[in-house]
């Protein structure tokens, strides 16, 4: 599965990183804790997170995540798109709780 | 090969900027991912300790044929109990460094867990010492 197919089937806006749509997901991880996050997400995954600010740039690119999926609405400044634009990383936006976006990517097959 | 940064404190909106800054240039090295991965994320976490327990600091990075050393001071409160300090969960963290993800009190276990060598002293009132070691010839 590739982050452009996911950002169709869930309907996501992409806010960043439109040129690696066609990267490869696997797994997941569900976290707004930034260490929990660095030590237990896995390479490739997509992580669904409430956090919208610059700090996690530095942990999706640390962990090297395929995407990052901001939920809840909450805003993503603009500096941090233009560092997640650097970083190569796609950022997408989802009105919905984590817990919906979390359903809605394992009934979409992550 | 040396290098020195100087970390603020007080800004919890960019935490990491000597990190990621070394980062890049372990890349430009042509470093292997999965070390760069290791020292990235044990630095990362000591730069955070070091902006939102102590103030910000100073940190120096040597790179030898052998190894990354980096090397984090801080003239911060320091660690009343280190035993304390390592334990899964554990945080001091104030409200508005939770508010922003960090103080999961799991830095301290991140760091051990992906560094080779890690070495922490610590005088209360006078600051924290922490020192991170990864080998370079362990990945093959
Ligand atoms: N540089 C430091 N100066 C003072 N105290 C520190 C420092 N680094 C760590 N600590 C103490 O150790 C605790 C655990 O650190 P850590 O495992 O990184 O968790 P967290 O940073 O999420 O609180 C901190 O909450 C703090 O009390
Ligand atoms: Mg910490």
């Amino acid at each position: 599965m590739t982050v452009g197919e996911i950002v169709e089937k869930l309907g996501l806006e992409v806010a960043c990183g439109r040129d690696h749509l066609d990267r490869t997901v696997s797994g997941g991880f569900v976290g707004d804790l930034l260490s929990v996050v660095m030590g237990k997400a896995t390479e490739d995954c997509v992580w669904v997170t409430i956090q919208g600010h610059m700090n996690i740039i530095a942990v999706a690119s640390l962990v090297n995540v395929s995407c990052v999926i901001v939920s809840e609405g909450y805003a993503v400044d603009e500096d941090v798109l233009v560092k997640a634009e650097e970083e190569e990383i796609p950022i997408l936006r989802s009105k919905d709780s984590s817990f919906e976006v979390v359903r809605a990517l394992v009934g979409a097959g992550v | 090969m040396k290098m020195h940064y100087d970390v603020e404190g007080g800004e919890f909106i960019n935490v990491g900027t000597a990190s990621s800054q070394f980062k890049k240039t372990l890349k430009m090295l042509g470093i292997g991912a999965d070390i760069i991965r290791r020292i990235s994320i044990s630095m990362y976490e000591a730069e955070i300790n070091m902006v939102i327990h102590a103030n910000g600091g100073s940190i120096d990075t040597e790179i030898t044929p052998e190894r990354i050393h980096v090397v984090l001071q801080d003239q911060g409160p320091g660690i009343e109990n280190l035993d304390l300090a390592m334990k899964a969960g554990y945080s001091t963290a104030s409200r508005q460094a939770r508010e922003m993800g960090f103080g999961a009190g799991m830095g301290l276990q991140n760091m051990k867990r992906n560094c080779d060598e890690l070495q922490i002293s610590s005088v209360l009132g006078e600051g924290t010492r922490v020192e991170i070691t990864v080998y370079l010839n362990q990945e093959s």
